[in-house]
């Protein structure tokens, strides 16, 4: 079995008074793709904001590795009203070589004249993918992924996650996505924790993600097929 | 000799105001500029009053400014802007109890006659110090203004990125109110930053452009002063303002 990469014990946030985890105690091992699961105002943006220190927090967080990259969801990365900076130079915060940003700006299915434009002009998808690219420039060990494909259309995101599917095959990288869109769930996770302030539930999706279980995150029956085949 | 002295100087601490002022358009902090300039009167009145430099009792006063605002957030939770107002408009308010009439135009708008070699050489010191300092922590505090979650992963300490931007931001209006007084630091630090970002493709290009734009405008402005006397800080702030104004024709 795959070493276990992070173990979160007991785990308690409070925000402003406010509970917003409780009691949450999981593991991820190395490979898996742990899809987090929940409605709004589950606490899901919050735990990865947690698992990455910007949170305080009561109870064990322990990380089994520091090669760790974060896509904050997309209200919180500032696009637009900011100085003219171009892709380019939003890159070289991370300090790599040209080489390497290209290679990963054209694994993302983009141009290399990319680089040029600038931050604010780049279309929701293109944005996207850059921003894909950019958490991937130092090849992470584990990427922190919230809500990748929020207002992308459904072909954009279709390829946002064959993209990342590509990605954890080949570098072996370890993912914890959030997300709404029960068909990722079926088609990439290998883990579900299904998340509303406290864990209600954990295991494979084809275990886990019965319509009782649905039933119990999002307090309304909700009926969903699975593929076949 | 001393218009060159004035060139110098000016240049430096325009050249360092317009840097830094690209930072502080981005980070919607222009006004601040201003502010802080106000703040500095009772600092200036000091200094005019008792025969030292300006900008040493600018800086003084900024830093207790500061601090005040500082303890008024812990202990109300206003927002900052609001405090600021409440401790400039006091500061402004006292400096004009004790500054004497015969000096308010020079507090107001700045004065460039009378320098000496040495302040010429400590402004340059200290204005290429800010800089550096600037240019150091630029792309970090760029990074923070996109998304400080990101920054904060990418392992940049954002409290002490906004100190030492703070600090940066103190010692330039303190530089500044020497030039164009305590009534137009805000067109020091806004108008080149605004300036350059029409014009610019790139942050290179916008940070650098305000830097050079910046500077510009100050030398324009301190030799307009030698041949009509006209008081350098106004002169500065309008070349500054035509400057402005050519960019929104240039402007694609």
């Amino acid at each position: 079995m795959p070493k276990v990469i992070l173990e979160v014990k007991n785990l308690n946030v409070k925000l402003n008074g406010e509970e917003i985890i409780r009691n949450l105690s999981f593991k991820v091992r190395e490979g898996e793709v742990l899809v987090i699961l929940g409605p709004n105002g589950a606490g899901k943006t919050t735990l990865l904001r947690t698992l990455l220190g910007l949170v305080p927090y009561e109870g064990e967080i322990i990380w089994r590795t520091k090669n760790i990259s974060y896509l904050p969801p997309q209200e919180l990365v500032q696009r637009k009203n900011l100085p003219p900076i171009s892709v380019k130079e939003f890159f070289e915060f991370k300090k790599v070589s040209l080489e390497k940003i290209k290679k990963i700006i054209k694994a993302v299915g983009l141009d290399e004249s990319i680089l040029k434009k600038r931050f604010g002009t780049l279309s929701t998808g293109e944005f996207q993918r850059m921003i894909i690219a950019w958490a991937l420039v130092k090849d992470p060990s584990v990427l922190l992924f919230d809500e990748p494909t929020a207002g992308i259309d459904i072909g954009g995101e279709e390829t946002i996650y064959t993209l990342l599917h590509k990605f954890w095959k080949e570098k072996k990288l370890t993912i914890l996505l959030v997300t709404h869109d029960l068909n990722v769930v079926w088609e990439h996770a290998t883990n579900v924790l299904c998340l509303n302030k406290k864990k209600l539930c954990y295991g494979s999706p084809l275990k886990i993600l019965t319509p009782k279980n649905l039933e119990k995150l999002y307090g309304v029956g909700i009926k969903f097929y699975k593929h076949k085949g | 000799m001393e218009l060159i002295y004035a060139i110098i100087m000016s240049a430096f601490i325009g050249g360092v105001a317009g840097y830094i002022g690209t930072l502080m358009v981005t980070k919607r902090m222009a006004l601040a500029g201003g502010a802080l300039g106000h703040l500095t009167l009772p600092g200036i009145a000091l200094a005019l009053i008792y025969g030292f430099d300006v900008s040493i009792g600018a800086f003084l006063v900024l830093v207790l400014g500061i601090i005040l605002i500082w303890l008024f957030e812990i202990r109300t939770r206003l927002p900052l802007e609001s405090l600021t107002a409440v401790v400039f408009a006091s500061s402004l308010a006292v400096a004009f109890l004790f500054l004497p009439e015969e000096k308010t135009v020079q507090a107001l708008i700045g004065d460039i006659s009378q320098i000496s070699i040495t302040s010429v050489i400590i402004t340059v010191i200290i204005s290429l110090i800010i800089f550096l300092i600037v240019r150091k922590i630029f792309s970090e505090m760029i990074l923070i203004n996109i998304s400080e979650d990101l920054a904060k992963v990418e392992g940049i300490n954002v409290k002490k990125y906004n100190l030492i931007y703070l600090i940066c931001i103190a010692l330039t209006v303190a530089l500044g109110v020497r030039i164009v007084g305590g009534l137009l630091t805000a067109a020091l630090v806004a108008i080149p930053a605004c300036t350059s970002r029409n014009l610019s493709k790139n942050l290179f290009q916008y940070s650098y452009g305000g830097l050079a734009l910046g500077a510009l405008a100050c030398i324009i402005g301190v030799i307009g002063y030698a041949f009509t006397h006209i008081p350098a800080g106004l002169l500065i702030i309008l070349s500054s303002t035509v400057f402005f104004l050519f960019s929104l024709i240039v402007k694609k």
